[in-house]
């Protein structure tokens, strides 16, 4: 009897959580692909132009360079974290005094914001006060400080360093629970059949952690693929632009030329890319659930 | 050499080979202290330069320690235009109310996910978790356009509604899982005993549900103090900046020329609430993040 009648309450108590989903994403989200095929600025217009924006996105080198610019940046910074990620899961996966303390220092960076972080190595990085510019003077890597941001490729590696020193211990903190899940009796087992350390990491923990192996590298890509704070902050988009990201791009036509259609286009393209990831992602959690 | 210790079992297997064990442990611990080091440093190093005086910050070369203790960039900060109390009052109003928010909508939400049958029920949970999957990024667009018509930017609550976007799928997950790990047997004797939904929800299940409810609120309160892209665009009057925004003001507004010594202050002030609540709630930040990463 009470089944019955709560079909309808407990829609009830979903209620409020799906208005605020409904007026500020989904109705967001059709504005955005109305906005999309208009000239729309901050300064007025709106004239339905169909599907010229997107047009112009494909002729557009700075929508391709900033792409472009954000994949590689992925494709660099991803087997980093993941692999950095993985070795300190190895590192500090058990539970001793001195390990919990190691997991929670390379954890720490976490917790504090993207731009912080950008900010304190911005000041690390620079070339006359930087202290990393110093420091790798001191121990010998470097004859004299160097200007990390006036070259696309050097600025991409500064924001690289920084943003592995804030973000791996999130790809960690994933693997040491998929490693922490694996059952001590197997490792056990392998240790009695005489299989060193490291063919126990290869044959044993590398395969049965590969499930959040794989969701870690699905979660930190889509990140990399939205990347904004760090090159806002450390690079300016600087040398010449070519350290947009998409993310960036957008921002910069929307909100610094007022191209809201424009932008719009962009952000459309942009989610495509990110909605196929998240897919993944998705699927990859529910499996997991059901199981 | 490689053979590393694992769990209990390792102390037997390997106490025969003393010899190499040894050596191995006193590498990884030192591995261990080295990555500490490595992980502190950035953060030691901004901390102490925050009281470097004005001409040690400027240095060149710069020194990593300072030689005396100074509260100069502080106060440069603390007077920045509006003055640092806006500012802070500033990010802790809008993370505030994206807690609030964030519990208003996903408590309800997430018990109702949990105990009713709803018709499309995994449906509508997808929906809700629709903005994990939709980029905020691109729909900041549309959105400053809304809010510019309702008045919302420059506004606390209109940034605490994008923060709210983008927390409240992880919300309405933690609180799903939260009342779902509550016995039915407490729901079916509150039911006998005449109590309303409603009832059963606020005597029952919010005191069992409040690790859940920690988690969400320290989720939001993180988020919210750092989120840094749509503080910078919807919060553009001076007034209005939270510390992010605040920060790259700081940069190079001071006679033109960029002032460390003020960042650092600045970075200070706002990792310290972030660190604090990180060390005061460490269980629920890390079972938290797991769960919600596996959303």
């Amino acid at each position: 009897m009470y089944a019955n009648s709560s079909r309808y309450v407990g829609l009830l108590f979903m209620t409020p959580a799906l208005l605020f989903v409904a007026v500020f994403v989904l109705y967001p989200l059709g504005q955005l692909v109305y906005t999309s095929t208009t000239d729309a600025s901050l300064l007025g217009g709106g004239e339905f132009v169909g599907l010229e924006n997107y047009a112009k996105a494909f002729s557009d080198k700075g929508f391709w360079r900033s792409l472009w610019f954000t994949v590689s940046y992925t494709l660099y910074i991803t087997p980093v974290l993941m692999g950095l990620g993985f070795l300190a899961a190895l590192l500090t996966t058990e539970n001793t005094r001195l390990k919990q303390f190691t997991r929670g220092a390379i954890f720490l960076p976490v917790v504090i914001g993207l731009a912080t972080s950008s900010f304190i190595w911005l000041w690390l990085f620079d070339q006359q006060v930087g202290l990393f510019n110093r420091l790798l003077v001191d121990i010998g890597i470097l004859d004299k400080p160097l200007v990390w941001f006036r070259k696309a490729e050097l600025g991409q590696l500064a924001v690289i360093i920084s943003v592995t020193w804030k973000i791996v211990g999130f790809g960690m903190i994933l693997m040491v629970a998929g490693i922490q899940s694996i059952g001590d009796d197997l490792i056990e087992a392998a240790m009695i059949d005489g299989a060193s350390y490291w063919q126990r990491v290869r044959r044993i923990i590398l395969p049965l952690a590969a499930r959040s192996i794989l969701l870690a590298t699905l979660i930190s890509a889509i990140g990399s693929m939205l990347a904004f704070d760090q090159f806002y902050i450390m690079t300016g988009g600087a040398p010449r632009g070519q350290t947009f990201t998409s993310v960036y791009w957008i921002y910069q036509n929307s909100f610094v030329y007022f191209k809201l259609g424009y932008g719009s286009a962009l952000s459309l393209i942009l989610m495509v890319i990110i909605m196929a990831g998240a897919a993944v992602q998705i699927a990859l959690t529910s499996r997991k659930g059901s199981s | 050499m490689s053979d590393i210790p694992l769990e209990r079992g390792a102390i037997g297997v390997s106490t025969r080979r003393v010899g190499t064990r040894l050596p191995a442990r006193v590498i990884v611990a030192l591995i261990c202290w080295l990555v500490i080091a490595i992980m502190a440093w950035p953060l030691v190093m901004s901390f102490l330069a925050s009281f470097k005086p004005e001409a040690e910050v400027a240095a060149v070369p710069p020194d990593y320690l300072p030689h005396s203790f100074s509260l100069q960039s502080y106060l440069k900060v603390y007077g920045y235009q509006a003055g640092l109390p806006t500012y802070l009052f500033n990010s802790f109003m809008v993370a505030f109310l994206t807690i609030v928010f964030c519990l208003v909508l996903a408590v309800p939400a997430g018990y109702g996910l949990a105990r009713f049958h709803v018709p499309f029920k995994e449906v509508l949970f997808l929906v809700l978790l629709a903005s994990m999957m939709i980029p905020y990024q691109a729909l900041l667009t549309p959105l400053f356009l809304m809010f510019t018509k309702l008045g919302l930017t420059n506004n606390h609550v209109g940034l605490a509604i994008i923060h709210t976007i983008l927390q409240l799928p992880f919300s309405v997950y933690v609180m799903r899982n939260a009342f779902e790990g509550i016995p039915r047997e407490l729901e079916e004797a509150a039911i006998v005993d005449g109590c309303s939904p409603l009832q059963i929800l606020g005597r029952i299940f919010m005191p069992l549900a409040m690790p859940g409810m920690v988690t969400v609120s320290l989720f939001a309160f993180i988020m919210s103090w750092n989120e840094f892209l749509a503080a910078l665009i919807f919060m553009s009057k001076e007034t209005a900046f939270t510390l992010p925004v605040l920060l790259t003001g700081v940069i190079d507004s001071f006679y033109g020329s960029v002032s460390w010594g003020p960042l650092q202050a600045g970075v200070v002030v706002s990792v310290i609430p972030c660190i604090a609540i990180y060390f005061l709630l460490q269980r629920y930040y890390v079972s938290g993040f797991l769960s919600g990463a596996v959303k």
